[in-house]
Formats: structure tokens, sequence, C-alpha cells
């Protein structure tokens, strides 16, 4: 009961209240009590915040990006140097500097003007890749991988069918040779197994440089580039009484010309 | 090394027929040996206060001499007499004769050393001393012959060797005892004769040169490549070798007096090799490419000038030897009939003949200095690389193994003597340079140090 009697009497007073408002015109009432205050025109102004200006990572290579975040308040306009311009009170951006580079951020609001700096920057490049582009061999290369040693019979300075195959390819590695330097030279040696007298085994080492010589030429290598010499069995490869370590000193070897 | 003849009442007559009969067995069956005369020496004695080592190195050396020699047997010591005269006083007067009756104690009496089971011919006594810091031995020699009663007739010769108070003297007196010994039956004397022949044991071959006996080893060329393949003039003054030095296989001279590189023309060539002297040493035979092909045989003077070419066979031609004797043909190694063979041709490059079978490979050819017989390598049956030491009369083209079963055998070259060989023996990693007589007996190596091979005798002649 209580309770029925107080809110009756509330409203009233509103009613009372709405009507005398609606009839402000005509009767002129009296000042009403001031409104509470827009709180921008009525606060003091304060000067823009920059919460925080940063880059990630603050330190690059060449062609890396780094981030740029920000987050500013009180501010109506925020720029930021280096051609990037206006940007949004919070907000965050890629760079590639090539170059260490501090970028100048600038908030202005009706307080004033805050700026904050953030730098990139950029480290020193790492030594460039090793040039892929197809390794070229050098003279010394194609020597000793491509230009393959002629194999003799016993006592024989012919060359044999089943290395007609490694001439041909050592034909063309030696016209490689010199197309590169047209100035290189190439020694034959000719090379015999420990088996046979020293003094024929000169005079046949002889045969097999000079053999190698005349078919190299006859596939077109030019002759005026090639030297022979016979180490008769002074200089074997391999010392071993095999017949193995015999077929592998009987040889011509190529190399560069003294 | 000065020797003093002491008074000699030899028989001359005796003499000069056992070296005729000597000579004769040397070159007529050098290599059968055969009826040689029986010599005893038994071990020298020292009398005072000398190096207890020096009669042991004189003895050794003695017995070595005469042990490596073709022209005599040398006995054991284990069959000589008990009791060992020492000088002529020692011997029983009047009692070398076959009536002579045994003694008690044999030995004192030449018909002692004549009887079984030491049967020698000759016999050889003395004593070494020392005298005023020098080495002196009294050497003396024997006949035991039983037609010779008189000792003094019995005496071939009494002599009186000096030498440094020290091993090289010792060895020096004992080299010149043997030497007059061997004299007796025609042995030439191999005393100031020298080797030539090529080492590697400064890690690069190089040409060196020793005494006859592998002392005094020392080098000649310092060109740290390979030098090698010597020869010696005959005059004995001139090495030839053919060496890298100078990049191409190519020949070079060096004086053997001087120890300088003499004044040689190599023609232009891919190789220049295996020089051969003419016997008055003034010009030489080598094998070159000049030409292009195989290698060549030809003809210049000794400075290499005046080059003509002596074979145009179209395969290998090397190792031409000239003979020593007459100068009008030479022996080389050539590849006509397919593996390397010994060939015979005259100097002009005319008249060729095989001298070898023909079978396996035949190298190395040295001439005997009386120019009847060839030393050579040869495979014969036997796989490649298998060489030994042979001798071939040159006429008959008959041949006997002078080596076996003792490794790879090459390079052998004749003493002046023509009763002695060297020549290099690999039995094992290494070549080393042998010595032996010219029938295959009393080897024995020279050198010890590194790989040594090619060895060329010098000619003592100078």
């Amino acid at each position: 009961m209580m309770t029925k009697q107080k809110a009756t009497l509330a409203l009233t007073a509103l009613l009372v209240l709405g009507v005398s408002a609606g009839c402000k015109k005509k009767i002129p009432p009296p000042p009403p009590a001031a409104p509470a205050p827009i709180p921008e025109n009525t606060a003091p102004a304060v000067r823009p915040t920059i919460a925080y200006f940063s880059a990630e990572p603050s330190t690059v290579t060449v062609g890396q990006p780094s981030s740029l975040r920000w987050s500013v308040t009180d501010a109506t306009s925020i720029s930021i140097d280096n051609a990037i311009g206006e940007v949004s009170p919070n907000g965050r951006r890629g760079v590639y500097p090539t170059a260490t580079t501090t970028y100048h951020l600038v908030a202005t609001g009706p307080g004033g003007t805050t700026a904050a700096d953030a730098t990139v920057t950029v480290s020193s490049p790492p030594p460039p890749p090793p040039v892929q582009a197809a390794p070229q061999p050098t003279i010394q290369e194609i020597l000793a991988k491509q230009v393959q040693d002629i194999h003799f019979d016993y006592d024989k300075s012919e060359i044999r069918g089943e290395d007609q195959a490694i001439l041909q390819g050592d034909a063309s590695a030696l016209r490689t040779v010199f197309q590169m330097d047209p100035n290189f030279v190439v020694t034959i040696e000719g090379h015999c197994d420990e088996r046979g007298s020293a003094e024929y085994n000169l005079a046949l080492g002889d045969r097999r440089a000079a053999a190698t010589k005349d078919a190299l030429i006859s596939l077109g290598v030019p002759g005026d580039k090639l030297k022979t010499i016979s180490f008769g069995k002074e200089r074997p490869l391999c010392t071993e009484p095999t017949e193995d370590c015999y077929s592998r000193n009987r040889r011509a070897h190529f190399s560069a010309a003294q | 090394m000065r020797t003093i003849t002491l008074p000699l009442f030899s028989l001359s007559f005796l003499l000069a027929l056992g070296v005729a009969s000597a000579r004769q067995d040397v070159s007529g069956r050098v290599e059968k040996g055969g009826d040689k005369p029986f010599v005893a020496v038994p071990d020298f004695r020292a009398t005072g206060t000398i190096a207890p080592g020096l009669m042991t190195v004189f003895n050794s050396t003695v017995q070595s001499d005469l042990q490596s020699s073709p022209q005599i047997k040398f006995l054991p010591k284990t069959l000589y007499p008990l009791r060992v005269p020492q000088v002529p006083n020692d011997l029983a007067a009047g009692e070398a004769g076959a009536n002579a009756k045994p003694a008690p104690t044999p030995g004192f009496r030449l018909a002692d050393w004549a009887a079984p089971p030491t049967k020698a011919n000759w016999v050889g006594i003395g004593y070494g001393a020392e005298d005023r810091g020098l080495f002196v031995v009294f050497g003396y020699f024997y006949t035991t012959s039983p037609t010779i009663t008189d000792l003094k007739q019995a005496q071939a010769f009494g002599k009186v060797y000096t030498g440094s108070l020290d091993q090289a003297g010792a060895v020096d007196a004992a080299h010149h005892y043997a030497a007059d010994i061997l004299a007796q039956f025609g042995g030439q004397s191999l005393i100031g004769s020298k080797i030539v022949f090529v080492s590697d044991r400064t890690g690069s071959k190089e040409i060196w040169l020793m005494n006859w006996d592998g002392t005094d080893q020392h080098q000649i060329t310092k060109y740290n490549s390979i030098s090698t393949f010597p020869s010696v003039s005959p005059d004995g003054h001139t090495v030839a070798f053919t060496t890298y030095a100078t990049g191409y296989p190519a020949i070079q001279l060096f004086s053997l007096d001087t120890g300088r590189k003499l004044p040689f023309y190599n023609q232009r060539a891919s190789m220049n090799a295996f020089v051969s002297f003419t016997p008055d040493s003034k010009q030489v035979v080598f094998s070159s490419t000049a030409a292009g092909g195989a290698a060549q045989l030809y003809i210049a003077n000794a400075d290499g000038s005046n080059f003509r070419r002596l074979t145009n066979s179209g395969v290998i031609e090397v190792e031409a030897k000239i003979n020593p004797k007459t100068g009008n043909d030479l022996v080389d190694v050539s590849g006509r009939s397919g593996l390397p063979q010994v060939y015979k041709m005259n100097i002009e490059g005319t008249d060729v003949q095989r001298l070898s079978a023909g079978t396996g490979e035949a190298t190395n050819p040295a001439w005997s200095p009386d120019g009847s017989h060839i030393a050579f390598a040869w495979t014969k049956g036997f796989e490649p690389g298998n060489y030994n030491i042979f001798l071939m009369d040159v006429v008959s083209k008959e041949t006997v193994q002078l080596t076996a079963n003792e490794g790879r055998n090459e390079n052998p070259s004749w003493a002046p003597d023509g009763a002695h060989i060297v020549y290099a023996s690999k039995r094992g990693r290494q070549s080393q340079i042998w010595v032996m007589n010219a029938d295959g007996t009393g080897k024995h190596a020279l050198t010890q140090t590194g790989s040594n091979e090619k060895p060329v005798w010098v000619n003592a002649e100078k």
C-alpha cells in the first residue's frame, strides 16, 4: 500500500515538470540548472600521447622487412615521414629500408604536438653467394679430369682399339683447352712398365708419346701445341710387380708444358 | 803405395811359360775355369805393436782378391799345414824338392804345401809390421814345383809393401800383394781402376764414381733431375751420360779428370742418349730421334759435331757398343725382330746380323776388352723382366749363363783385365752394384746405400 502511494507521487511530479517545460516559450521559466559540461570542451586540452612507436626487428639486412608499430592517443593528425604519410592512431606498416633509416612519427592534437623516432638499422649484407651460373672448369681441371691417359700393350706403341674413345675424348678436351688459351702447350709423356730394359724403354716411351700425338693431330688437335717427352720407366705410377701395375704404367700422360 | 823389389832369383823361363799358359786359359776358355794353378796364402801375422785389426783387414782383402780372380784357384785355409812359415829363413833350405822327407810337424817345407790335402802349386807367405809410422808388409811368393830344389830359385818374388798405418793402408798393401801374385799368371792389375755408376741415394738419379773395390764412392753430377745411362771413353778421361737437366733426355759429357762439363752439341730431338766411344775416344755413336720416328743410331765427333746417320730400320735402335778391339763393328739392341734383341753391324751401319737367339728379350750388350765375347742381359725362357747375365762368343754365338736365381741382373760391364764383370743386381726393392769373375764365380756386392745401377768399369789406362 505504501509503495503504490510513493509511485503515484513521483509520476505526478514528472508530469508537472513536463508540462512546465513544454510551456517554456510561453512562460519564461527560471534558468535551468547548467547542463553537465561536454568533456571535450570543458576539460583542459592535453598533448597527444604516443604509447609506443617501434620497429621490429630493429636490425635488418638489405631486402628484409621491418615492421613499424605505433599507438597514439589525443591526436587529430598522425604522420610518419619517409614517404609513409598520414596514418591512423593505431597501426603497423612494413618497410624495406636499403640503408639505416630513422622514422619520425609526429602526432598533432588540440593540445599540441608529440613526436617519436624509430630506427631501423640496416646491417652490411652477407657476402654474395658463389656464382652459381654453370661453373667453367679451368684448363688445369680439364687436363687433370677430362684428358685421360692412353694405355698400351707390352712393347707396343700403337693406340689400342679400346682406347679410341678415350683418345677422342682427349682430343675434344684438348681442343677446348687450346680455345680457352691459344698459348697453352701440352706435354705428352710416354711411360713404360718396369720389365723391359731402361734403355729400350726410353725409346719405347718416346714412340708412345709420338703415336699419341699423331693420333690427336689426326683428330684435329693442333700439333704445334703438343710436345712429347719419354720418361721410359723412370717415373712409374706404381711399383708393384703385378700385371695391373704394369698396365697402369704403360701410358701416355698429359701435363702442362713447362 | 811404394813397393821395393827384394833380391829375386826366380826362374824367368818358368814364369814365362806359366804366364803364357795362363793367358791361353783365360782368353780361350774364360767361361769354364779349368786347370787353374792352386794357390795357398796363409794368414800373415803381425810383429810388434801393430793395431790388431790391420792384419785381419790385410788377410781378408788378399783372400777376397785371390778368390775373385779367374786366373787361379785360391785354396781354403782349412787345408793348410799347421806350421806356417813367415820369412824365407823359416823355409828349410834344400828341402823343397820332391825327395824331401816329411817333417814331424809339416809346414816349413814347400813340399809340405804341395802334398795332400793342400796340394798347392804356389804358396804366399809373409808378415806385417809398423815401421816409422807406416804399415809395412813383407810379402813372398814361392812355387812348390818338385822339379825346383833350390829355395832361391823357387821364389817368384819378395817385396816390401808400405801404406798408411790404417785400414786404407792395409787394404792398399793387400791389393798390391794380390795383384803381384795374379800377375804371375797373366792377371792384369785392377789397382787404380774405377767404376762409374748411377745412384739415387741423394733422392734423384745422379752419376757416381768409386774405386773398383767399392771404396771412395762419390757423386759426380748434382742436377737433382734424372741423370743416367753412363758410358766412359776408352782413354778413361770422359764420362758421357743422359740427363733430363735441360728438360729432355739429352747427352752430356763430364771430364773425369776435372769433374767439369765438356762441350757436346745435342741434335734437336725428343731424345739423344746411350753414348759409345770409338777406341780412339774421338768419335761417339748414340741413339737419337732427330729425324723423327723411332730412335736410330748416329755417329758424330766426340763434341757432337759431324753428325751422321748409321741406321734406318724404322724400329727402335738403342745401346750401341763399339767393338773396343777393332773399332770396326758394333753391337746394339734393336726391335727388328719384335722384342728387343742384340744385333751386330759394322761401323757404317750395314752388314746387320742378329746375335741373340730371338727368344725372350736380350739387352745391355758389353764387349770383352779383346772383342771376342759380349756379356749381355737376357730373359731367355724366363718371364719378361727376369734378366740374367749371359756370356756369348761373338763368333760361335754360344752362350754361358753367369747368374741364376739371384734376382734381376743387368748392365754387365767388363773390367780392363777381361776377367771381371761388374753388373747391377736387384734382389728386393733396390738394385746394387755387384762384381763377379767372368766365369760367374766370386760374386760380391760393392754398394749398399740407396739404389745403384748401370755400372761401367773405367779403363785404368790414362
